[in-house]
């Protein structure tokens, strides 16, 4: 009798299951505590599918793989010194914002997935978090051994973790990721593996890493291309989270409309940096912010939601609302950090005239009329050595963080406030989004750790912007301020001289 | 309203024949070429098969190396020996 191979769905099935157990010793509620307090109802874990089905012994061959390649291309890259032939000297303040605002999220992602991985009762996602909990840490080892030989070369990076935890549009990021630690692991799982991996991370890791290959970054793209290679996985684990709460049992759909609410718009906020690396930083440009939006939330997003609908669930609340600000949030946040260079990690600069065409070309109906002008004079302003820099601290959102920039919907010349009330204290936030995710968990965001604050407070350094920016171990005149002018740029300048020396 | 049923590729030489394979196995697949990466879209389904890959590979092909040059997806995976498909049918 020949004996029939195993399909890879049965192989699978044999590897993966029964390898849990009912405890004895313990209830099984001491040993998983906080699989039950947010309310979410799950009837049958072993419903839970695993469409990757990978086994643990085929991801460390093909994680293995993906690390000899990309280490290969890092090396060639030092050996050559691939930083000579970037497009432009500005592009290394992108690689600046991405080590200090987005790396140390895969720290925190690694984190939150190895809690997820064992706070959760069933197999199934706990194979997957566990999986995707080593990936994240892969992810910041190899961004940190990528960006490690830019350091050697370029101002603002070498002080990336302490700046993370101090400096004020770093805690943009930092506070979105705390937030979604701090919360439950199924609000976690909404959060992170639905919310930001499969709705959103696309529009960071797609156009932005594809814009790195051609600006000649092939370090940065190969680290980018192929933390995203895990990133499938991920996305598929995120639809596969919400599908297994919303087939559980039909109590568990308000809970996670509301999680897919708050983190839509959360993260549509922390892409808002993206979305100016897109549309001011890249001296080479792949697409636009707005294009690159509706590609991968239009569309893609799109089709998700028009499937989830057979569960009740809806397109998250403000999404319209965050469409529209696709053709705003790039320029208005470009302009947060044109006014406070001084108190900025990188290297900021008003665009030249081939780059304000490109962006009238791409904002044909907004650029012209709102934000070129208002470049056009600041650029004079600079010719003139009035260079405008804004020394007013900002008040902040209470719940993005963020300096209150941003416009009222229908409006892009007036500023949005809204307010609430707590324990007798005034709350201010940019916008409807994030004024109800505080209402939503007023007793949360009340202890949000906003950087104007407590600078007011006196916990950072001093009352002047010199003690404050020491306290962030800034490098001043050398880590902040503009591109022009800076020793980033001289040394830039210096090895075109060179090049060209060599040619003639 | 269109679902587009997505799979984003390396665009290098082990991804080429994954790539054609794709494209002569699903009728109507838009490309998206970006530096470095290849997007492709196809209205409600787009399936990877075995056997069209190790034709153009010229070798023997397991399925899930697919994960050494995927980028992104968009749609509900199926995997088996032979197939990895992507879709919004149930």
């Amino acid at each position: 009798m020949t004996v029939k191979k195993l399909g890879l769905k049965q192989r699978y099935a044999h590897m993966t299951r029964g390898l849990d157990w009912e405890t004895t010793y313990q209830p099984m509620d001491k040993v998983f505590p906080y699989d039950t307090f947010e309310g979410i109802k799950i009837k049958d874990w072993a419903a839970w599918e695993d469409p990757f089905r990978l086994t643990m012994d085929a991801y460390w061959k093909f994680q293995a793989e993906k690390e000899r390649k990309l280490y290969a291309v890092l090396d060639a890259f030092a050996l050559n010194n691939g930083q000579t032939n970037i497009s432009d000297g500005r592009y290394a303040n992108v690689v600046k914002l991405f080590l200090t605002g987005i790396s140390p999220e895969e720290y925190q992602a690694h984190r939150g997935f190895a809690f997820a991985g064992r706070h959760l009762r069933g197999v199934g996602p706990r194979v997957a978090a566990q999986q995707q909990s080593l990936d994240e840490l892969r992810h910041i080892q190899t961004q940190i051994h990528t960006i490690s030989h830019y350091n050697k070369y370029f101002d603002g990076i070498g002080e990336f973790p302490h700046m993370h935890d101090r400096v004020w549009y770093l805690s943009v990021p930092k506070s979105f990721f705390d937030d979604a630690r701090t919360a439950g692991p199924f609000e976690f799982m909404i959060a992170i593996g639905f919310a930001f991996e499969y709705v959103l991370t696309n529009l960071l890791f797609v156009p932005f890493m594809s814009g790195a290959a051609y600006n000649g970054d092939m370090s940065t793209v190969t680290f980018g291309f192929s933390a995203q290679s895990d990133e499938s996985r991920h996305m598929t684990l995120g639809i596969e989270v919400i599908k297994f709460l919303l087939e559980q049992h039909p109590d568990n759909l308000p809970i996670v409309q509301k999680w897919v609410d708050k983190w839509f718009w959360r993260g549509h906020r922390v892409l808002g940096l993206v979305a100016m690396m897109m549309d001011y930083m890249l001296p080479k440009k792949v697409m636009s912010w707005k294009e690159a939006w509706e590609i991968y939330f239009t569309e893609a997003g799109g089709a998700l939601f028009q499937d989830l609908a057979r569960y009740g669930l809806k397109v998250p609340k403000y999404a319209d609302i965050a469409t529209a600000e696709a053709e705003h949030i790039s320029h208005q946040n470009w302009a947060i950090f044109y006014q406070y260079t001084h108190a900025a990690a990188f290297h900021t600069w008003m665009p030249d005239k081939e780059h304000l065409d490109w962006l009238s070309e791409k904002y044909p109906t907004t650029f012209d009329k709102y934000y070129r002008p208002r470049w056009e004079m600041w650029a004079q302003m600079e010719k003139e050595c009035k260079r405008f820099y804004n020394m007013a601290l900002p008040m902040l959102c209470n719940t993005c963080q963020i300096p209150m920039g941003y416009t009222e919907p229908g409006d892009p010349t007036t500023i949005c406030f809204r307010e609430t009330q707590f324990r007798g204290e005034t709350y201010h936030f940019c916008s409807d989004g994030c004024k109800d995710i505080f209402d939503g968990e007023p007793e949360k965001f009340a202890q949000s750790w906003l950087p104007v604050h407590q600078i007011f407070q006196g916990n950072c350094g001093g009352a002047t912007v010199p003690d404050v920016l020491n306290w962030y171990r800034m490098n001043v005149g050398a880590d902040n301020m503009d591109y022009v002018g800076s020793p980033d740029e001289k040394l830039w300048n210096e090895w075109q001289a060179g090049k060209v020396k060599a040619a003639s | 309203m269109s679902q587009l049923a997505s799979l984003t590729l390396y665009n290098n030489d082990d991804a080429r024949p994954i790539i054609d394979a794709i494209l002569a196995d699903n009728p109507g697949v838009r490309v998206l070429k970006m530096p470095g990466a290849v997007k492709l879209d196809c209205e409600d389904k787009l399936v990877v098969k075995r056997a069209s890959v190790e034709e153009r590979m010229g070798h023997s092909w397991d399925l899930q190396e697919i994960h050494l040059v995927l980028i992104s997806m968009a749609g509900h995976l199926d995997e088996d020996d032979d197939q990895f498909a992507v879709s919004w049918s149930h």
